[in-house]
């Protein structure tokens, strides 16, 4: 079913209902409001915001004409209409693009962070003392639009590694932000890409020396608090010649009636023989269930270049929450023998609309990609793939595999895969593989017998859907992610 | 152990079971024989509680205790185990996650503590041992790519874990060669204690050689129409069901 107009609960059908009171209180469980006071810009976008942002970070005059640029560049772009989503026309003078906790200007040390924030760091189970963080993870805390707090980042700092606020990386790196900001999503890209120019508050910015293997995992924690504010984060990972880093990225925000927009921009570079593992697990709030009111609309572009040969960019995302969705993790394959991955579960549920995918582009000798997107849809949702592998003139003996797989859950879901190719070079030899199945009664009966519950085996028959790719996550990630997908899915059947 | 009493069952509007009546001691084991379309493995799914039957009257007693109300996982809990006659593909999920995730829901169940990795991985190896099942099989996906023999004896492997109070096989002989029937009877039998008790559904009476039951019965249109000893299947073998719908009629 493609049609995703609201239904009132009145109008469900005596199952439904069942299944919505047993449910009620299953939901979103990151959506609690931190009471901190918050520095908060008025509301609207214009110039003078734009000044005033860049003016509080103290930025220097390369990055005001930057984000003026593409302020006006922005001003005359439309929203994108292509996607298979619905949605009332955002008022962008609607919402407050800048907000942030109040605190002192710089942070000598966590007794200084506001305990509020520690807690609320806490409460979602990422703890920011360094001796408490899981060993080998180094966490950068973003919340609204403002980065709190980088731990071990003097341990990283000993190999050369930088692993910083955006903000930070600008008055201390302005040579790098300027050298590789934009080079990968150039502020034209597309209207969000363009938005997030002008008005980006803050993210996280890593960069690996050469030779040098990033000896933990990078992680940062994106959390909304403020009501009425976008969130426009910018990441940007440099990885140089011969250098590893793997990367996680968690999102949650609280419940709230109104939707939210999250607009960010995340760049990835990879010189020669560079291997940079970018994984998201998404966990925005969803809306409510029962209604479809609220949520975050999560528009987001992401992209890498594996600009050296032999570099190997891997996308992992798991894709839980927001109202909306749509992004498309993408890698430009330019470097000779260069390597494209995307693994991606998308997990709709509710009144939930992702359209999800990546795009490959072949443009160097013998580059690979693979694609392996499972999209699960249950309730009232709608999924969608849409995915384009384009192979250029000069990509002799490029390679492609995709594989589409889409799960049904329950007959008021809708799935749809959306791939585009296009091939310009003779040698090219891509595959395309999709499926899409229902989850089988005679599945659930079968663990029911073996004394499973329905919800658990629910989980259980999704996360075996969905190994390939939560095999991918670092062991943390996936523990997490195997949890958050049971938990996205309850209540989805009668 | 179980009782079953003048139990009425249907599925789309179409009455299958039709006053069925069947009691079950501890330690023992009663076979149900009959012709295709009887009712037999109505009868399973309506015991293990598959949602497409509807029960219209009648009662099922389980050790003293209404298991009609409970969900298809409560009853599992309860100690009552269906082999399937067609077992099901999970991909992706391995048989160690799956028995795994099983044995502990059934254990939560009874208020007891969840199995330790260590103490489930030697309890698998030693119940591997029972049905000579492939050790790397359990590392597979749930009954994925498994051969029909394997599958089979998967499930009778599942039994010899769970040790369920009542095990119901539902044609578990079916599509076996000779080997596995004898692997699987064997094991059966070994399993087999005075605090027990087996169904075995079956069409043919070769599996009931190598398990011997303690009654048979015969199930004719939705009822059991003829009890006895062992002795009744060979009975039937020889002169078939017909014989049987003649005496009732």
């Amino acid at each position: 079913m493609s049609e995703n107009s609201i239904i009132p609960i009145a109008e469900l059908s005596e199952d439904e209902k069942i299944i919505h009171e047993v449910t009620a209180d299953n939901q979103y469980k990151y959506g609690f409001v931190t009471d901190i006071e918050s520095d908060k810009a008025p509301k609207g976008l214009n110039e003078d915001i734009i000044r005033l942002i860049s003016s509080k970070k103290n930025e220097p005059a390369f990055m005001l004409e930057y984000r003026l640029k593409a302020f006006h560049h922005w001003q005359k772009m439309k929203t994108p209409k292509w996607a298979h989503i619905q949605y009332p026309p955002i008022d962008f003078q609607d919402i407050h693009y800048y907000a942030a906790p109040k605190q002192k200007p710089k942070l000598e040390s966590l007794d200084e962070v506001d305990p509020e924030l520690l807690k609320t760091f806490e409460k979602l189970g990422i703890p920011l003392e360094e001796q408490k963080v899981l060993s080998g993870v180094a966490v950068d805390a973003v919340v609204d639009s403002v980065s709190i707090k980088t731990t071990y980042k003097e341990k990283l700092a000993e190999k050369g590694i930088i692993f910083c606020s955006f903000s930070e990386a600008i008055q201390d790196h302005p040579e790098l932000v300027k050298k590789y900001m934009g080079s990968v999503i150039p502020y034209r890209d597309n209207f969000y890409a363009a938005l997030n120019a002008a008005v980006f508050t803050d993210g996280s910015f890593v960069y690996i020396p050469k030779g040098v293997r990033c000896p933990m995992e990078l992680s940062t924690y994106f959390r909304i608090n403020e009501s009425n504010t976008g969130q426009f984060e910018r990441t940007l990972i440099v990885a140089e010649e011969g250098s590893y880093v793997s990367y996680l990225e968690g999102c949650t925000a609280p419940m709230r009636d109104e939707n939210q927009l999250h607009a960010a921009v995340v760049e990835l570079v990879a010189m020669d023989d560079a291997e940079i593992k970018y994984s998201t697990v998404q966990n925005w709030y969803p809306g409510d269930f029962e209604t479809g009111k609220g949520g975050i609309y999560n528009f987001v572009t992401k992209r890498g270049i594996c600009k050296g040969k032999r570099s190997k960019i891997s996308w992992t995302q798991v894709e839980t929450g927001s109202a909306i969705t749509w992004k498309y993790p993408s890698v430009i394959l330019q470097g000779d023998n260069s390597e494209g991955e995307f693994y991606s579960v998308a997990v709709t549920n509710g009144f939930q609309q992702a359209d999800t995918g990546t795009k490959m582009v072949h443009i160097g000798k013998n580059t690979r990609s693979i694609i392996i997107s499972k999209g699960i849809s249950a309730g009232r949702s709608n999924n969608s793939y849409r995915g384009l592998v384009k192979m250029m003139k000069g990509a002799h003996n490029a390679r492609n595999f995709s594989q589409c797989d889409s799960l049904l859950i329950g007959d008021t879901c809708g799935a749809h895969t959306f791939p585009y190719i296009e091939v310009g070079n003779p040698t090219g030899q891509i595959e395309h593989e999709a499926t899409t199945s229902k989850i089988g009664e005679d599945q659930i009966f079968y663990c029911n017998q073996r004394g499973i519950d329905e919800e658990a085996a629910i989980g259980l028959i999704v996360n075996g859907y969905a190994k390939e790719v939560l095999n991918q996550l670092p062991m943390e990630f996936a523990v997490e992610a195997q949890k958050l997908l049971s938990i996205s899915l309850e209540g989805s059947v009668g | 152990m179980l009782s079953i009493k003048n139990l009425h069952a249907s599925i789309e509007d179409k009455e299958i079971l039709k006053g069925f009546t069947l009691d079950i001691n501890p330690g023992e084991v009663h076979a149900i024989m009959g012709p295709n379309g009887s009712g037999k493995s109505t009868l399973a799914s309506v015991l293990a509680g598959k949602e497409d039957y509807e029960v219209s009257a009648g009662e099922v007693l389980f050790e003293g205790n209404d298991i009609l109300e409970l969900d298809p996982h409560e009853r599992a809990g309860e100690g009552i185990f269906l082999a399937f006659q067609y077992p099901v593909e999970i991909p992706g999920v391995s048989m160690v996650n799956f028995l795994r995730t099983s044995l502990n829901s059934i254990r939560e169940y009874r208020g007891e503590e969840p199995v330790s990795a260590g103490a489930f991985l030697k309890l698998m190896k030693e119940k591997k041992e029972i049905v000579e099942l492939d050790q790397q099989l359990t590392k597979r996906s749930v009954n994925v790519g498994f051969s029909g023999g394997e599958k089979k004896r998967n499930e009778i492997f599942q039994m010899a874990m769970l040790e369920p109070k009542l095990a119901i096989l539902d044609e578990t002989d079916s599509g076996l060669d000779i080997d596995a029937l004898r692997i699987v009877s064997e094991a059966v039998n070994k399993l087999r204690n005075e605090n027990n008790s087996f169904l075995v559904i079956t069409h043919y009476q070769r599996l009931l050689t190598y398990i011997v039951p303690d009654v048979v019965h015969v199930m004719v249109d939705g009822r059991i129409v003829k009890s006895g000893g062992k002795e009744l299947a060979l009975e039937l073998e020889e002169k078939g069901y017909d014989w049987i719908k003649a005496e009732v009629v």
